[in-house]
């Protein structure tokens, strides 16, 4: 059934009786159209010389039809984009309380320094001896998510989250096979993130549940039955999801271990316990890391992310291809799986073309060196605190499951809407109008109609409680029944509710051309 | 004797000698949402009882679809392709997911009748 | 610390607020062992000590741009119009998260639209998604998709393909999929049909191969149809789609590209773009993330991500990938390059590639001892010459030549590649570049 609980239905009409404008634009918010209303033909943004004649090789292998692809100048070009831009919310203009995201400050300096065209310049394959700086960086990168962590070994190749929980899979599985089993079982909590059983099934395991106890965390006794001699690896978050930290951690760390399986840990929180807690000495085999969230790399409106997958000494000879090694002549790749095999090496393979994303290794690295282990400290204790500042403000008028304290996110539920009428959903299209970006909402599905609050550490005071004295206001209005404002939110962004029941049934994916009119005969 | 029963996974199954019509309660469709899209088994698929046999889609969400009883799949209702509000407007009638060829008709009486699946939804 | 709001006052009026009497207390489950760990690590520090520290091993690499640079092998040193980074660094396309709240996202979503049309025409096919990780990924996700459509395993791989192109296949689709990959051959038409059989799901066919060779992929995609398998192609050159003819009217089912060449920087490998197209009857087989078209509350025309029922959020363990993220930000730029090129402009920059490939050709294949290995090529070709590759593009880069990626590089267990050199021109190759290259080979071999 509908785990989420979240409603789908849609309502139209209602056109807001606001000002209507002559040209559909109002103030600074314009309609844009398609590039491709825009384009003319035979236009370009871009000066290029004309080839000088030559002997054309290619003959009838020549593209016959033109992608299609409109023309415009410059100008048009970028004040279409500029236009665009002006739709989105981003952290940078607001509050974007997005709970497992981390949605914290993007540093600029990061953006100048992965731009440098000694990093942004060089080609993976050009020779070795003429990026060893590109080396040192990766080499100090793995150096600190080492430290920080407390693990002994790191891949820098997986090119998101999800791709790290897959790296670290597949290592699992590589380990598994050079001991000679085969065990086919992943264990997942209820409250994982979708990635997690996603990837499980895609690493070639079948994912069996455990339930969560009331208190919204991973209990042992829950635990221990599901840990058969077939279970392979048990994927935790930690802290969970719930923004809880899993207390029984090391003795659920002891219990999978003397399974005879692995401790996957979801890294997607790191953001809670970074340079005051190691993951390490909680008992975990392998953790991936989002560069994008704990480490600050942009999320660049959906990526691209990156996700390093630290190791503990029982995986690390399976970390995936390439390797780096560091010898009297240097830095270089071992790319070639027999090279490593004579190294000691049992990688499970490649996960992708060439090394990982340089551009967010940069931007991650200017950020650690930025803060420094002092810094790091400091970013997940205010992370922590913002979050139950949050928790503790607003609990008496919402309803939160675990009462706290959280880490660094806070959950709430929409036992507090309970006949009010308006839904998880309706509240968070509310708090657009009032210039936030709504939390979470309807993850994780342990709770009916969650909303997941993370603030991070980059939030001032002032935010939060502005944050906080909003909330509470539309908590006051719901409970007054006031549903109007609610089920009509948002009415100030610049779309209103969209129809994603009409996107799913007749979807539109691209734009086509219309077919030219004919004129009736 | 033909009659209908229904499923604690919230199927419903109108029997008449051996052939059997299944689809979606109204409760179903109620957490569902919009249905916006429906997977059918195709013609010949032995389908097991308990066993996926159909995917239902709505905005937010994908559900199983889970035969009573085991037989072998004959049709899904081809409106269903361009037409899924079809599941929502009519979930115990026109909204039909597929027709099957029962093994066994005699097992239908392991289903819950109408008023016990009443009951066993104001639990939940 | 600059990037840290909160002051000690308002951490003391906010742990009053909460009742808690430090910050330790709200770590208290963690067990005691593992609180206050020590780390090895320096303190903070400021901008101009990072960027003094930063700025000292960017300057230990050379850049490409510094001197003739010919490399290319699934990566492309092509030029990016100003405006493009200029652009995606606006905040409101940097520091935006994935538009799962589409009422405030129409910008990301417009654009993502914008992009999946491109991609769809670009590629000569019918429907796009809103991008992957990359073109290897992408990919690798082509075949498990293909497996889903025909309900087989069998996979066929070029020998052509990019070796680190087969080798994710093989890592990241290898346990759903028996995978058979044909020997390489330079420059010549390959014939897989005696390798496709009834059990076969997908062909993977790279065109211009990881040697640069361009061929007609329409009696692949007959080989395949006719045992009822998907014909994937693969674009490493994003480029190449402005002058050679698209897969799509070659007749592949499914497009798994790199989109790197336009929009987006060398980067040492990544960020890049995947690009990724099929049918439209296939849609909802498709991974990753769609834009999709619809209406708002007042019937104004917006965007929204749509058929997510596929997705990891929703599926789970039953989702069509794990993937998530897309590649945002890349995808934005690959757009906004096309958006500035547009079909007379992209069609200019790809012949500018080719024109000044066939110079590079005409110049080195002069040179006694040295063959064009692959005859019909886009802006990538592969030369075989008279001594190992190995000791001759160290010759010509200590000449400050960067001649081009070794093929046993990518193929080491090839030892008939050994002589043979993969060489890419684009439209940043000068004409002194050329005759550079020209004199440094001549040298070498002398």
């Amino acid at each position: 059934m509908n785990r989420q609980g979240r409603p789908t239905d849609f309502v139209s009409g209602e056109a807001d009786a606001g000002s209507k404008t002559i040209s559909s634009h109002r103030g600074l918010d314009h309609e844009e159209p398609l590039i491709f209303e825009l384009g003319r033909e035979g236009q370009t943004g871009v000066d290029l010389p004309e080839a000088a004649p030559f002997k054309d090789r290619l003959g009838a292998l020549a593209r016959k039809t033109a992608p299609g692809l409109p023309g415009l100048s410059e100008p048009e070009a970028v004040r279409h984009y500029v236009r665009l831009s002006q739709r989105n919310a981003s952290i940078d203009a607001s509050f974007y309380p997005l709970g497992s995201c981390t949605m914290k400050h993007n540093p600029r300096l990061n953006e100048k320094l992965a731009r440098l065209p000694g990093f942004a310049d060089i080609h993976p394959l050009q020779p070795q001896k003429t990026v060893q700086g590109a080396f040192a960086v990766m080499a100090e990168l793995s150096r600190w998510l080492k430290e920080l962590t407390g693990m002994p070994a790191v891949t820098l190749v997986p090119k998101a989250g999800a791709q790290g929980e897959l790296c670290g899979l597949l290592a699992i599985r590589a380990a598994l096979a050079a001991r000679g089993e085969t065990r086919t079982k992943v264990l997942v909590p209820q409250s994982a993130h979708g990635t997690n059983p996603a990837t499980a099934a895609a690493a070639g395991f079948t994912v069996e549940e455990v339930k969560a106890t009331t208190d919204g965390r991973v209990d042992l006794a829950m635990l221990r039955p599901h840990l058969g001699s077939d279970v392979a690896a048990v994927m935790l978050t930690n802290p969970n999801t719930c923004g809880l930290f899993e207390r029984d951690i090391v003795a659920i760390a002891d219990a999978v271990h003397d399974a005879g399986a692995y401790f996957y840990c979801d890294g997607a929180n790191f953001n809670a316990i970074v340079g005051k807690v190691k993951p390490g000495a909680l008992g975990i085999d392998a953790m991936h890391i989002n560069l994008h969230k704990t480490f600050s790399t942009p999320h660049g409106g959906g990526g691209p992310g990156a996700g390093p997958v630290v190791f503990s000494e029982r995986l690390a000879a399976f970390a995936p291809l390439p390797l780096i090694v560091h010898d009297k002549q240097g830095f270089r790749f071992i790319e070639d799986e027999d090279e490593a095999r004579a190294k000691g090496a049992q990688p499970f393979g490649r996960m992708c073309a060439f090394h990982g994303q340089m551009g967010m290794f940069v931007r991650a690295l200017s950020y650690m060196l930025s803060h420094g282990v002092d810094g790091l400290r400091q970013v997940a204790e205010d992370a922590v605190l913002s979050a139950n500042y949050v928790l503790a403000s607003l609990k008496d008028v919402m309803s939160a499951p675990y009462p706290g304290p959280c880490m660094h996110e806070a959950l709430f539920d929409d036992e507090f809407l309970k006949g009010t009428g308006v839904s998880t959903l309706d509240f968070a299209k509310a708090l657009i109008d009032d210039g936030f970006h709504p939390p979470t909402v309807y993850f994780p599905l342990v709770v009916h109609g969650a909303m997941l609050i993370e603030p991070t550490e980059t939030e001032s005071k002032r935010t939060l409680d502005e944050f906080v004295r909003v909330a509470r206001a539309l908590v006051s209005e719901a409970k007054a029944g006031n549903t109007a404002r609610f089920k009509r939110a948002p009415v100030l962004a610049p779309r209103r509710r969209l129809d994603e029941t009409l996107a799913a049934r007749k979807p539109v994916l691209r734009w086509k051309r219309e077919p030219p009119k004919k004129s009736p005969p | 004797m033909a009659e209908t029963r229904y499923t604690k996974s919230h199927e419903w199954i109108h029997a008449e000698n051996g052939i059997a019509t299944i689809g979606i309660t109204q409760y179903a469709v109620d957490q569902l949402g919009d249905i916006v899209f429906v997977e059918l088994p195709k013609a010949g698929k032995k389908l097991a009882e308990g066993g996926e046999a159909a995917v239902v889609e709505s905005v937010k969400a994908a559900s199983e679809v889970y035969a009573p009883l085991s037989g072998e799949a004959l049709e899904g209702n081809a409106e269903l392709a361009g037409n899924p509000a079809l599941v929502n407007a009519d979930p115990e009638g026109k909204g039909w997911f597929f027709r099957m060829k029962l093994s066994d008709e005699g097992a239908l009486k392991t289903l819950m009748s109408k008023d016990q699946y009443t009951e066993f939804v104001k639990g939940l | 610390m600059r990037y840290l709001p909160l002051t000690a006052d308002d951490r003391k009026a906010m742990l009053e607020a909460i009742g808690a009497p430090s910050a330790a207390a709200l770590f208290s489950d963690v067990p005691h062992g593992a609180r206050a760990a020590r780390f090895d690590l320096p303190p903070h520090a400021g901008e101009i000590e990072v960027e003094r520290a930063l700025s000292r091993l960017a300057a230990a690499n050379v850049s490409a741009g510094s001197g003739p640079f010919f490399c290319g092998a699934g990566a492309y040193r092509h030029h990016v119009p100003a405006s493009v980074d200029h652009l995606i660094q606006r905040s409101e396309f940097l520091t935006s998260y994935t538009p799962y709240q589409p009422e405030i996202a129409q910008g990301t979503l417009q654009a993502l639209f914008e992009f999946q049309s491109q991609v769809a025409g670009l590629t000569g096919m019918e429907v796009a998604n809103a991008s992957m990780y990359d073109g290897s990924t992408a990919t690798a996700e082509a075949v498990l998709m293909a497996h889903r459509l025909t309900g087989k395993r069998r996979t066929v791989l070029s020998g052509n393909l990019h070796p680190h192109y087969a080798e994710t296949v093989k890592t990241i689709a290898g346990l759903a999929s028996d995978i058979v990959v044909a020997p390489p051959q330079v420059g010549r038409e390959e014939d897989l049909a005696a390798l496709i059989d009834g059990e076969t799901s997908c062909v993977v066919v790279q065109n211009p191969d990881v040697f640069g060779f361009v061929r007609d992929l329409a009696p692949a995609a007959r080989a395949a149809h006719a045992k009822g398998a998907l014909l994937i192609a693969v674009v490493t050159e994003a480029v190449s789609f402005g002058l050679v003819e698209s897969p799509g009217a070659m007749g592949a089912d499914i497009v798994a590209a790199e989109g790197q060449s336009l929009g987006n920087g060398l980067s040492f490998g990544g960020p890049y773009v995947g690009l990724f197209a099929a049918r439209e009857e296939f849609i909802r087989q498709m991974p990753g993330r769609i834009a999709g078209e619809t209406v708002d509350a007042d019937g104004r025309r917006g965007f929204v991500l749509t058929l997510l029922a596929r997705e990891q959020h929703i599926r789970r363990e039953k989702a069509t990938s794990n993937i998530c993220t897309n590649s945002g930000l890349c995808a934005l730029a690959f757009s906004i390059h096309l958006s500035l090129l547009g079909d007379a402009g992209l069609r200019r920059l790809a012949s500018l590639n080719h024109a000044r490939a066939v110079q590079l050709v005409e110049r080195l294949s002069g040179i006694t001892g040295v063959e064009l290995a692959t005859p019909v090529f886009f802006n990538e070709f592969t030369l075989k010459l008279p001594k190992p590759a190995v000791q001759v593009n160290d010759a010509l880069a200590d000449l400050g030549v960067v001649a081009g990626v070794r093929a046993l590089r990518l193929f080491p267990r090839e030892p008939s590649l050994g002589c043979h050199l993969i060489v890419a021109a684009t439209e940043l190759n000068t004409d002194a570049d050329v005759e550079a290259y020209g004199r440094a080979l001549e040298q070498v071999l002398a």
